[in-house]
């Protein structure tokens, strides 16, 4: 097995035992980068100085005994809206194209800790708002299963580059189902903790009392390493937590004799893709199966979550992104006449489509005269989601249902749209809407062969009933497969691809110079085809519905 | 004409609180140092960083509304109140609207005519403090010094409960004293740590319908203040009376010109967008909290000057002056209880600190010697080891740099000569270099015998005890 195909725990165990050395592992997936990064753009930056660097140093450790943990010289991938002191951290924007951080999110420094290396930052929508990876101002990532379709979003690099073995294991983050659903698009386990577990200092905020930073990884045990190295009580984040109970480990027990597992009706509703339901309702069977008692029941809040979501984010976003002004770093326009001008043009030039949408969107629900209508009125319908969910986990120990109504749509098909898009996200935000733990593991493949998710959702705090229940499913669903099927194709494929004109995306506003900080010499990266004209969007084969 | 009319005025205190980090990071808030010297991500904006809380700011806010009768909220939380500037680095100020740490409270005031009167006020909220714009003409650029940005704030919201700029002054000296006495800010105008804006008003006497206000900024001294409300209350009598309407407006009070001129009115008020700050997590105040600070509160002038009264007689006007700065106050009972005569430390109170303290523009809480070094002077006095003179040349160095007064006496040789041999001899000397006042005294006038005193001090460099000069000199006289 390559180092690339190895799981975290795997990996750092053969790196321990002196099979391989960090630096060796290290290499070996910026190899991986190398060849494969031209066909998905996973990455914005891919720092191979600095993690060579922490592999030598890591590795040192590990040789002297002081690093003995499931992550010790594991390389991965953090998303780039997490600050890393002296890597840029964009958020995909051209408003932070230069903006190198002065110190280190939290969450990655715990990582860190714990004997990971730090690979690179990898690509999102746009200050993470967007469900397809699409709205980045570096690029949209691909599939690795099928690179015609979206990653998901908005930690769509982060999903694809643990699929397509460009890192072992990734941290997102999820303010409306940001992990679990490109977890779910790319076949990998995605795990979004409850509220308050991991600290958000360092995290560039979305919707601070929704955003939660969780791993992305291949399976559901490295998913229980990550946690378990990143969930902390930081004081410097006044909504952290203090947890005792963060040995996610402990519970990869295969036992679910007796777990009370709940499906809710609305779940399986209208809008769901057939292939989807049969998946996750087969899933709920195998978990019977195993002694699990398994029942559906009424939830009924699903519609109000979408508002209410959208609502409460976007006034948050709103206010988030106010300092990104061009004053003190990141873009500034270089055709300012005085300061509002500056303030206008910098933001109207340094922002994308859909930002500038949820900013509108934000300002107004939160304007003077429309403040209770909107506003308070979402956060009384957050304040119900919540309150139904408790009268559930009365009854359930867990919750299940899909992660996604669909398996990932094309590339293009959802900016035209973004109104499909948001409704896409109706299994998964109202988990964060309540602070929720869930879980996003693969449970089949749709007749494309897409990956299909499914979602475990728990009660605050419930964080290894998930692990266990996950655990259990996953080993009894047995090996899930590996993207890419034979290999991963190569920039020559990839270019071959192109001049067949098979596929191309549609790229609104590249910033073809701020792509990836990569040395490697590589050339005729998608993000340089991206900038075609607008015609390319009519000539492609997936089509956009008019 | 001014007499049909009545002024109304509400204010907005906001008072900068003494706490040595920021609001929300831990950044020195220490006045004075290099531009952008004290900041860190939290207080510059930077992406990803997050407030947390600085629990003294909660404590002091809490503290100033028990000493001014408020309701407490005891679930409050911060709201963002969004504004685009640049020495605002998130470009939202961390504030509180809707739920307010403290509402409902008012202080007692002297009016003119000797009656006492409440002021209420309405809320107080806690906030930070924006950066320092500078403008560099020569460069035609403006540069931001963050260091203040973050220093904690609270904002004392009045009722429009005050009618002339004497009923205001008397409510800001009451709610400084207040805050002094807490130790909660040392609310200096001059230097910022306390700012008042004015909300003015004008109605025909006698109405009950509120006149349109208008709002004054730039006040920095009482006189300032005085002067504006003044101003205001003729500019707004003099629209009305010509037919004109005021226009409810922000403006700025220039006190070199006397005069005032608008700076933003109601068309052009932004929409803040206050919303909760989901940052941080609502301010619970536990039954423990309130107790512990309740019994933490100092005791405040009126108990202070009663208690003065009682147990060391002193006479009101010395109670008045040393009560008037928490600072004096505790010198006072300190070096009291050090040496045990009251009336003597009041009398260096009353006279040369207040002497020195005009002359040197010394505010009264920063003065610097200490109670053990006045105590010790004291006792130096009464055991003669001094002589009065000595003991004020002594006691100016103390106020300038807190000396203590027996070694500086030691090394600089100030100890009284007491000596009857060298003072005899200085006598002698005085006496025949002086034979016309020697004569005059002889001749019966009295007066003669001071000059020869004075001259022998001098002679004598201060240090001889005056009522031994006086009774050698006479008696050499006599001769």
């Amino acid at each position: 097995m390559g180092i690339a195909d190895m799981t975290a725990v795997e990996l750092s165990a053969a790196v321990r035992a002196g099979q391989i050395t960090a630096v060796q592992a290290v290499e070996e997936i910026l190899t991986c980068i190398e060849e494969r990064d031209a066909l998905y753009n996973c990455y914005v930056t891919v720092d191979r100085e600095g993690a060579l660097a922490q592999a030598k140093e890591v590795q040192a450790k590990i040789e002297a005994g002081h690093l003995t943990g499931p992550l010790a010289g594991v390389p991965v991938a953090v998303k780039d809206n997490l600050c890393t002191k002296g890597l840029r951290t964009t958020c995909a924007s051209r408003m932070l194209g230069n903006f190198v951080p002065t110190y280190t999110a939290e969450a990655v420094t715990n990582l860190r800790k714990a004997g990971a290396v730090i690979l690179g930052k990898t690509n999102m929508d746009e200050f993470a708002m967007g469900s397809t990876t699409e709205t980045s101002a570096y690029g949209v990532t691909r599939n690795p299963w099928n690179r015609e379709h979206v990653p998901g979003g908005s930690s769509g690099g982060s999903a694809a580059a643990v699929a397509a073995g460009e890192c072992i294991c990734a941290l997102g983050s999820d303010t409306g189902g940001s992990i679990r659903q490109p977890a779910a698009f790319c076949g990998t386990v995605g795990m979004k903790p409850t509220y308050g577990t991991v600290s958000r200092y360092g995290l560039i905020a979305y919707g601070s009392s929704l955003d939660q930073i969780g791993p992305l990884t291949k399976d559901v045990r490295d998913c229980a390493a990550v946690l378990e190295a990143i969930a902390s009580h930081d004081v410097k984040d006044s909504t952290s937590l203090q947890r005792q109970d963060t040995d996610f480990m402990s519970a990869l027990t295969e036992d679910v004799q007796g777990m009370r597992i709940g499906i809710p009706d609305d779940y399986l509703g209208e809008g769901l893709d057939e292939d989807v339901r049969a998946a996750v309702l087969k899933a709920a069977e195998e978990l019977a199966g195993r002694g699990a008692v398994v029942e559906r029941f009424d939830l009924s809040l699903v519609e109000y979550a979408i508002p209410a979501y959208y609502t409460i984010a976007a006034a948050e976003a709103s206010s988030n992104l106010e300092r990104f002004d061009g004053i003190k770093y990141g873009y500034r326009t270089g055709n300012d006449a005085g300061l509002h001008s500056m303030y206008r043009k910098s933001r109207a030039e340094g922002f994308g489509e859909e930002v500038k949408r949820r900013i509108m969107l934000g300002s107004f629900v939160l304007s003077s005269g429309y403040y209770d209508a909107y506003y308070l009125k979402a956060l009384q319908v957050k304040a119900l989601i919540k309150k139904a969910f408790d009268e559930a986990f009365a009854k359930y120990d867990v919750i299940l249902g899909p992660v996604a109504p669909t398996t990932a749509p094309k590339l293009g098909e959802s900016l035209a749209d973004p109104l499909k898009m948001y409704l896409g996200d109706i299994y998964t935000i109202a988990v964060n809407l309540a602070g929720l733990p869930g879980i996003s593991l693969p449970c089949g493949k749709d007749r494309k062969g897409l990956p299909i998710g499914l979602q475990l959702i728990g009660d605050c705090f419930q964080e290894k009933k998930l692990i266990r229940a996950a655990y259990t499913y996953e080993r009894s669903r047995g090996p899930f497969g590996t993207a890419g099927g034979a290999g991963h194709g190569t920039a020559a494929d990839e270019r071959a691809q192109a001049d067949a004109g098979s596929f191309r995306t549609s790229g609104e506003g590249q910033v073809s110079q701020c792509g990836m900080l990569w040395q490697g010499g590589k050339s005729g990266r998608p993000v340089s085809e991206q900038s075609t004209e607008g015609t390319d969007r009519t000539n492609r084969t997936g089509g956009i519905p008019s | 004409m001014s007499k049909q009319y009545e002024t109304v005025i509400g204010l907005e205190v906001h008072v900068e609180l003494a706490t040595k980090t920021k609001i929300f990071c831990g950044c020195s808030t220490a006045f004075g140092a290099a531009p952008n010297t004290q900041t860190c991500p939290v207080c510059t904006g930077m992406p990803g960083s997050l407030p947390v809380l600085n629990r003294q700011v909660l404590e002091y806010a809490i503290a100033v509304g028990l000493a001014t009768n408020c309701d407490i909220t005891r679930y409050a939380k911060f709201d963002r109140k969004n504004y685009f500037y640049p020495d605002n680095p998130q470009n939202y100020q961390i504030s509180q609207l809707y739920l307010p740490i403290c509402r409902n409270g008012g202080v007692e005031i002297e009016t003119e005519e000797g009656g006492r009167k409440m002021v209420g006020i309405h809320e107080i909220h806690m906030e930070e403090d924006a950066g320092k714009l500078l403008h560099d003409a020569w460069e035609d650029c403006s540069l931001v010094d963050y260091n203040r940005s973050g220093v904690p704030l609270i904002e004392i919201v009045s009722e429009p409960d005050m009618r002339s700029a004497e009923e205001v002054i008397a409510y800001l000296e009451k709610l400084r004293l207040l805050i002094q006495y807490l130790g909660a800010s040392d609310c200096k105008l001059q230097e910022g740590s306390m700012r008042a804006d004015v909300n003015l008003s004008v109605r025909k006497a006698g109405t009950e319908q509120f006149g349109t206000r208008t709002e004054m900024k730039n006040l920095n001294s009482f006189k300032a203040i005085s002067r504006a409300i003044a101003g205001e209350t003729e500019r707004q009598i003099d629209l009305i009376e010509s037919g004109e309407k005021v226009v409810q407006e922000t403006r700025r009070w220039d006190d070199v010109k006397g005069e005032s001129y608008a700076m933003r009115s109601k068309e052009d008020a932004q929409d803040y967008r206050y919303f909760p700050d989901p940052d941080l997590t609502p301010v619970v105040v536990s039954d423990e909290m309130l107790q512990k600070i309740r019994a933490a509160q100092p005791e405040f002038r009126n108990e202070k000057m009663r208690r003065y009264r009682e147990e060391f007689r002193l006479p009101d006007y010395d109670i008045e002056i040393i009560t008037e700065s928490r600072h004096m106050a505790d010198l006072f009972e300190a070096a009291t209880a050090i040496c045990g005569q009251p009336k003597k430390v009041s009398n260096w109170l009353m006279g040369e600190t207040l002497r020195l303290m005009k002359e040197k523009e010394t505010d009264a809480q920063d003065l610097c010697f200490s109670p053990e070094h006045l105590a010790k002077l004291i006792r130096l006095t009464d055991e003669k080891v001094i002589t009065g003179a000595v003991a004020k040349e002594v006691f100016e160095v103390m106020f300038a740099e807190n000396v203590d007064p027996e070694r500086y006496v030691e090394e600089k040789g100030l100890k009284s000569v007491n000596d009857e041999g060298a003072l005899q001899k200085t006598v002698a000397e005085v006496i025949a270099a002086n034979p016309q006042s020697v004569e005059d005294y002889r001749n019966g006038k009295e007066k003669a015998i001071g000059f020869l005193v004075g001259q022998t001090m001098k002679a004598m460099k201060g240090k001889a005890d005056p009522a031994a000069v006086n009774r050698i000199l006479k008696e050499a006289c006599r001769k």
